[in-house]
């Protein structure tokens, strides 16, 4: 037979079908959206003990057909054959967290019902054993008439035996499906007790781990406590393992960027690979570590069952404003960059739950804010200590971020009560038995979160740097005149300089904001640029920015800029990415409008007050 | 009573559920998560902060966390 056949993976959540997954068809997966949709296709291959390979589907979990969520949906028509550029799977792999029989049976009985080649995977029987329990794959077998194959996926063990299966149940591929009676779910919940008891051979009253490890990380006073030294550790480690890394990669590019100054005749083209390419993805680029230190904490917590809790601790504190725990996850990723914490918003059922944390993301400072952040602050803050070691820099780069973190909040609340408003949302989610995350799947988890943010961001970015890259070089200057004031990017900056300067913001800083468009972390770059540009003499020009920054702006005038970055929405990735994952320019053009007033409020309220105070 | 008044730590049989005054979703929701009519449930934990919300459910061999007004739809006895 020539066509190529296809498997499909589906389960409840918390099943362990992502680590099965991974110990069937190892690294090369490739991670696409399903049509029309945004919920994630994964596919990856599985070979057959024959050597025939087989296109495997890692389908969403699901609870059932009755679809609550996007990812159900996506899940029940795949299965069922009905979701249009998806063909129907020859075989289905049902995995069944074996300590959690009774609950996962009911499922799978719907399942079944569609007639369709199934094999089961009994996984992390392990985990069941754990718990003190016994099974008996044969005796579950016999009840639901599919072969049921025990594995425990994070050790291989069981993968050799369930391929196996799935060859021996694709050669009923291209049978009529059997379909089976359809049992109503009291029905079915009721034989899955009755399979669930008649597969458990013995059942010791062990306690599970999970109640002793939770009265501490659930614990109401010590539980906070536990969450919030950690996500200190987090930032600490984000942005301090980095910075070599950073550094490093910074570096790279330098050198890349020299190397193609010195080996290629000077001209337009040589300008283009060096300021436009280079310089652009570059900028990207150095974001990397930061946003690899951070996933992997992330997938750690997610993996090990932690990261539940930790919704669980926040649900509170985010129904405050209308959210729930779930929006945790994506507003701690966007710490990093807004970009994969947009798109881990997918988990939030609710959709107008999904669209405010979408609409807030933005304004958790994310890495990219960091370069602007820090060459301001060294220029206008004196470095010395407010008392007990806290130095007065650190204190204004905390305020920062409390800004952000305060900003969203409100905004939250407001948009609950206006453009997303509806009935306070729900807080629904399984708690995961806590597990040792496997290497192997950080590692896979990892490179695929890396790839997902180059790609993306480095074709966005590509694509707006080069477009600013001519906005900036032409027209060319002429004799005496700056390129900068000459290009187009200058003839822009003096169309917005009149809104800006209200708030304190001289031509150099309404000049910089234009190239900062496509990246916040490009002002730097473009200040440094401008004032190079227009030093009068040599000695000047060798200045660095921080110190031209020192001499030439007050006091209030630097506040308003970092007050500016808070909240503007300087990043045309996160633009995309919220066009791509809301379906449409409606809600991007919500954003990027409310954060520009914000923006501008801020900076006025805080070059008004700084000047009224004499600073 | 409903489950929301419930000690925590004890065993609690759902009699009934209010689904009226569930969304549509979260009702399909918990149904699909076992919480039913029939169903023996256990507070596990509380959460955070004087509302003491959300909750963390023992339902069979599973933990799932719900908020207090989900709780106060469902009708329970000691079991």
């Amino acid at each position: 037979m020539s066509r190529k056949h296809t498997a499909a993976l589906v389960g409840n959540p918390n099943s362990g079908k992502s680590a099965l997954f991974n110990a069937l068809t190892g690294a090369r997966q490739k991670i696409a959206n399903y049509a029309g949709v945004t919920v994630e296709r994964k596919a990856g291959r599985l070979t057959l003990p024959s050597g025939e390979p087989v296109e495997l589907l890692d389908l969403p979990g699901a609870y059932s057909f009755d679809a609550a969520s996007p990812d159900e949906a996506v899940t029940r028509d795949v299965v069922k054959g009905t979701f249009e550029g998806e063909a129907v799977p020859d075989v289905l792999v049902l995995v069944l967290d074996a300590a959690n029989l009774e609950q996962h049976l009911v499922f799978a009985q719907e399942v079944l019902e569609l007639g369709r080649p199934t094999v089961v995977a009994l996984n992390m029987v392990d985990l069941a054993e754990r718990d003190g329990l016994t099974l008996d794959p044969e005796a579950l077998s016999e009840a639901l008439g599919v072969p049921v194959i025990p594995t425990v996926a994070v050790r291989r063990r069981g993968i050799t035996e369930l391929a196996a299966a799935v060859a021996e149940a694709e050669t009923h591929a291209d049978e009529e499906a059997h379909k089976r009676w359809h049992l109503t779910l009291p029905e079915r919940r009721l034989s899955a007790k009755h399979m669930a008891r008649a597969a458990i051979l013995s059942k010791s009253t062990r306690h599970t781990i999970e109640n002793g490890v939770d009265r501490i990380l659930l614990n109401p006073w010590i539980g906070p406590v536990i969450l919030f030294g950690l996500l200190f550790v987090i930032f600490q480690a984000v942005f301090a393992w980095a910075t070599p890394f950073a550094d490093a990669l910074e570096g790279g590019v330098g050198i890349l960027s020299a190397g193609v100054t010195d080996t290629m005749a000077s001209g337009i083209f040589r300008d283009f690979l060096t300021e436009g390419v280079l310089a652009g993805v570059g900028s990207v680029v150095v974001f990397l570590p930061q946003i690899i230190i951070l996933f992997a904490f992330i997938l750690v917590m997610e993996a090990s069952g932690y990261m539940a809790r930790a919704a669980f601790l926040m649900d509170r504190l985010m129904a405050g404003v209308g959210l729930s725990g779930k929006s945790f996850i994506p507003l701690l990723s966007s710490f990093a960059c807004a970009i994969p914490g947009i798109m881990a918003t997918r988990s939030i059922a609710d959709p107008k739950d999904r669209l405010t944390t979408i609409l807030i993301a933005p304004l958790m400072t994310c890495s990219a804010r960091l370069p602007v952040y820090a060459v301001i602050i060294s220029a206008v803050i004196p470095d010395t200590s407010v008392g007990a070691g806290v130095g007065l820099q650190g204190l204004v780069l905390f305020a920062l971020y409390v800004a952000g973190i305060i900003g969203a909040m409100v905004v939250a609340l407001v948009l609950r009560r206006t453009v997303t408003k509806g009935a306070a949302s729900g807080f629904i989610m399984e708690l995961p038995r806590y597990q040792l995350p496997r290497v192997k799947d950080l590692a896979i988890g990892l490179w695929q979160r890396a790839w997902v943010f180059l790609r993306r961001a480095g074709t966005i970015i590509f694509v707006a740097t080069i477009a600013l890259w001519v906005l900036l070089s032409f027209p060319k200057a002429g004799e005496g005149e700056s390129q900068l004031d000459a290009s187009y990017a200058g003839v822009v900056a003096d169309a917005i300089h009149p809104v800006l300067e209200p708030v304190g913001f001289n031509r150099e800083m309404s000049l910089a904001l234009v190239p900062a468009i496509a990246a916040r972390e490009v002002a730097v770059s473009a200040l440094a640029t401008t004032y190079a540009i227009n030093a009068e003499d040599e000695d000047l020009a060798a200045q660095g920015v921080t110190e031209r920054i020192a001499a030439l702006w007050t006091l209030p005038m630097a506040l308003a800029f970092l007050a500016w970055f808070v909240f503007a929405p300087q990043c045309l990735s996160t633009i995309a990415v919220a066009r791509r994952e809301t379906n449409g320019w409606k809600w991007p053009i919500v954003m990027v409008v409310y954060l520009f007033a914000l923006a501008w409020i801020a900076a006025g309220a805080t070059y008004w007050i700084a000047v009224s105070l004499g600073l | 009573m409903t489950l929301d008044g419930f000690d925590s730590g004890r065993t609690a049989r759902i009699t009934s559920v209010d689904w009226a005054i569930l969304a549509e979703d979260e009702g399909k929701r918990l149904q699909a998560l076992g919480v039913d009519e029939g169903a023996e449930v256990a507070i596990v934990h509380r959460g955070v902060f004087g509302t003491r919300d959300p909750i963390a459910l023992r339902i069979g061999n599973m933990t799932i966390a719900i908020r207090r007004a989900h709780a106060a739809a469902i009708e329970v006895e000691g079991a």
